[in-house]
């Protein structure tokens, strides 16, 4: 990949230009050779070292950790044995409102995230101080749903890549946070935004949208990390004369919704990539819109390259309950049989064969009251009484669903599948309304029972072999937090009540907590440098870390 | 694709001094426009835009305020004539968009759940308010002076609720319930206190509101204490108990922690409290509420 070398060339030349002799250029690279390739190299991330991840536990090189989607740090500095020890380390203020939904990145010692309003930073990761800080400058106009939040960045070569909620995709330097390309894929007034980490492949960034509440047509692009040139751009709602868009009545696919908001995954083995979709517009009203409705609420296997479409597996058809399948698509073989797992929003947890997008197996998670039956296949379908009323009609998962866009995480030493559930049921009531560009375009509203059962969360563990619960850690009331596993025997998440908890893996005992002043909406990850391994999660406007004394 | 901040830097043609004067005073006479046209409803008397109000009703206001606006257990009953922030169009654009500090009404679009109004969408909701309000204020059936003698006296519901700032502390401040619910919610929490419980403590952030629940702790001496949770979290118990004592428990040195949904307060029946006096006791909280 040239430009991934091109610093070593330019700096080459720039000694040259100097007057400096071959004997300095040789010492330098040999103070390389001998003090280690990091220094220097910091932050080339090549696509390779992108593919082996895992041989760099220490880093955190994307959204999920790996390609596979697990939230597995290889990490067991900290574990079972020492967990009730974790003592915070620094913390790190964006001092900014709303929810601080990010991942960070961690690369040769720095650490990369982003913040609300579409902050990003790069911080020693040794003590938190900023090296750059980056704020776009939004219009004054956008409205984008459900928090001004971001989830991270994709790093390659020497660049941090952003999507922006005025539905900008912007490459920043690495070292130094400017901006070196900006595009616009789409006009952030028809209700489009970004809020995903974009997810790098090979020489590209790719990326989805979020809008699924203004009624747009949701799309997944692929960006030229060195110039910002799309490259592809796959539409989830189907246009005239493509497979699936009989699936929709009339020119209810203009605005079909089904964006793409949460990361995929790669497969390098066959080439593919895994993205998920959200629900068709308007979310909670399937008047207008008779038919499947592709490929909203779906697991779509796309070609990396082209974007061409291999498979597609939806979970929920013609959905009417904002069941969006915007969870991560877990990677999991088991022996020759290539896996996806996927704890859906519906209330379901999936397991999908990735060879061809036939299900192996659906089994709830969490009080699900809209489905009743399987098809032949065994996918789930929907209750004709489900659907909402005017008066409204109590059903489970409730609009926020079961879970969310929370990670969850895979751990490969216990093989258990490990995923925060809400239990929250919702009257769905519907509110027709007429489509409006860039207005909020829900045709319905929501809103717990007050006769209901209290709303509880549960940090689940699931056996992918059988879809049947291992143990459950019982959170007081519903949470936003993903989960992270460790190698140290622990999974690690947050609660509502702002605590950020360890648990043994195996048995979800909890093994320490740290009260972090505020709701933990985030998903947690690991990190190591100078020989110790650090544990990092955003709660309230601070990302804070945690490592042993 | 240059960016905003890029071309503000590049920008020779003013100082920036000047540049940011310039953006001062623009910025304030868009405030005083923006402060004029918040002053009447454009749509006032407008069925299709009170219509369309409702639409971003349901969506928007409907969680706590009730699917006909007439308030739940979360929200005021506006269908009210009397608003306790304000009866103008300007007072319910300015509580609708700035939020009430102090109590649950968030700012517009400042939920972090939906997608928030446009100040158009605000308007219409007003027009909605506005259809469906009841257009005089109604008569109050009861005899407020009663209520306020049945509230410190025979029906004792000071023992447990102080209202501006005489009473027990033991259940929530009722000082601006009134005014903060539908007069079918009072009724019940009166009748059927258990049936839905008073949310006490909202934390930013926190979805959910912490309820009046019932608690029973045994502590690892030994000692018994019943009351109400005042907050909670997976490791620590926050309580009062019914001598109005606070205890701040970490629960796994607890001997044993129970928690109901039984609320503490009695189910006042038409024995212990006639139709008549429960008449006159909601008048009471509706008109100090309204204070």
């Amino acid at each position: 990949m040239k430009h991934e070398s091109m610093p070593w060339t330019v700096k080459s030349r720039f000694l040259a230009s100097l007057g400096m002799t071959h004997l300095l250029v040789s010492a330098l690279v040999f103070l390389v050779l001998v003090g280690g390739a990091a220094p220097l190299l910091n932050a080339q991330v090549t696509p390779q070292r992108l593919l082996d991840s895992a041989k760099e536990p220490q880093n955190w090189l994307m959204y999920s950790g790996d390609y596979a989607g697990r939230r597995f740090s290889a990490l067991d500095q900290i574990n079972t044995s020492n967990a009730a020890k974790l003592v915070p380390k620094w913390a790190y203020q964006t001092m900014a409102g709303g929810k601080f939904e990010t991942t960070a990145l961690v690369v040769d010692g720095i650490l990369y995230g982003t913040g609300q309003d579409n902050r990003a930073f790069a911080l020693d990761a040794r003590s938190g101080r900023p090296i750059w800080q980056y704020q776009r400058a939004l219009p004054a106009d956008i409205r984008p749903c459900c928090g001004r939040a971001n989830r991270g960045l994709a790093i390659l070569g020497d660049k941090v890549f952003l999507g922006t909620l005025d539905a900008h995709v912007i490459a920043l330097d690495s070292k130094t946070g400017n901006v070196v390309w900006d595009v616009a894929p789409v006009d952030y007034r028809g209700g489009y935004s970004i809020t995903l980490a974009p997810l790098a492949i090979k020489n590209l960034v790719i990326i989805g949208v979020s809008g699924g509440e203004y009624g747009i047509r949701g799309f997944i692009d692929a960006y030229d990390a060195g110039t910002g040139e799309r490259k592809w751009r796959f539409y989830t709602v189907p246009g005239p004369g493509e497979p699936g868009h009989e699936t929709w009545e009339g020119d209810s696919w203009k605005i079909g919704g089904a964006p793409a908001w949460i990361t995929g995954t790669y497969d390098p083995a066959t080439n593919t990539t895994f993205w998920t979709t959200g629900n068709p517009s308007p979310s909670n009203r399937g008047e207008g819109r008779a038919g499947d409705n592709l490929y909203s609420n779906s697991l779509l296997a796309l070609e990396p390259e082209t974007g061409k479409l291999k498979w597609y597996f939806q979970f929920s058809k013609h959905d009417e309950h904002d069941y969006d399948a915007t969870q991560v698509p877990v990677m999991v073989d088991q022996g020759d049989r290539h896996l996806i797992l996927q704890a859906n929003r519906n209330g379901f947890f999936y397991l999908i064969d990735r060879s061809n997008g036939k299900l192996v197996f659906a089994n709830p998670f969490a009080k699900v009251t809209w489905s009743d039956s399987k098809d032949a296949s065994g996918v789930p379908i929907a209750r004709k009484d489900a659907s909402p009323t005017l008066e409204g009609n109590r059903v489970c998962p409730g609009a926020a669903g079961a879970t969310n866009w929370m990670s969850p995480t895979y751990d490969p030493q216990t093989q258990l599948f490990y995923v925060t559930a809400r239990e929250q049921c919702d009257v769905f009531s519907t509110a027709p309304q007429a489509y409006e560009a860039g207005h909020a375009y829900y045709g319905s509203a929501y809103f717990p029972n007050d006769d209901a059962e209290p709303f509880t969360g549960a940090l689940r563990a699931i056996d992918p072999n059988t879809g049947k619960m291992k143990w459950e850690w019982k959170h007081p009331s519903p949470t936003w937090s993903g989960v992270l596993s460790t190698a140290g025997g622990l999974v690690f998440t947050g609660d509502a009540e702002g605590n950020f908890i360890a648990l043994e893996a195996a048995s979800g005992k909890a093994l320490w907590h740290f009260q972090c002043g505020a709701s933990v909406y985030s998903s947690p990850m690991s990190f190591a440098i100078d020989g110790k391994q650090y544990v990092a999660v955003a709660a309230g406007s601070a990302l804070l870390t945690f490592a042993l004394p | 694709m240059s960016m905003p901040r890029t071309s503000f830097r590049r920008s020779k043609f003013w100082p920036q001094r000047w540049r940011l004067f310039g953006c001062a005073v623009v910025v304030v006479c868009v405030a005083a426009v923006a402060l004029r046209a918040q002053d009447k409803n454009p749509f006032a008397g407008d069925a299709k835009a009170a219509k369309l109000g409702e639409s971003q009703f349901r969506a928007n206001c409907a969680f706590c305020h009730g699917l006909g606006a007439r308030g739940g257990g979360r929200g005021p009953d506006l269908s009210r004539a009397q608003k306790r922030h304000g009866n103008s169009d300007a007072d319910l654009f300015r509580t609708i968009n700035e939020g009430v500090p102090g109590t649950a009404m968030p700012p517009n679009g400042a939920t972090q759940q939906g997608v928030g109004m446009t100040e158009e969408e605000i308007w219409q909701v007003i027009s909605y308010i506005r259809s469906v309000q009841v257009k005089a204020p109604a008569q109050l059936a009861g005899n407020a002076a009663h209520g306020k003698e049945l509230f410190y006296g025979s029906a004792a519901c000071s023992t447990c609720h102080m209202i501006q700032g005489k009473g027990g502390r033991l259940g929530p401040d009722l000082s601006t319930t009134g005014s903060a619910r539908s007069t079918e919610y009072l009724v019940e929490s009166v009748r059927s206190p258990s049936r839905r419980l008073a949310q006490g403590i909202s934390e930013a952030m926190k979805e959910f509101s912490q309820e009046y629940e019932t608690v029973t702790v045994v502590t690892a001496d030994g000692t018994k204490f019943m009351g109400v949770v005042l907050n909670e979290d997976h490791f620590t118990l926050q309580m009062m108990d019914t001598c109005e004592q606070l205890h701040l428990f970490e629960k796994d040195k607890l001997r044993s922690l129970e928690k109901s949904r039984e609320s503490l307060m009695p189910a006042y029946d038409q024995k212990m409290l006639s139709e008549k006096d429960l008449q006159d006791l909601i008048a009471y909280l509706l008109a100090v509420g309204g204070q």
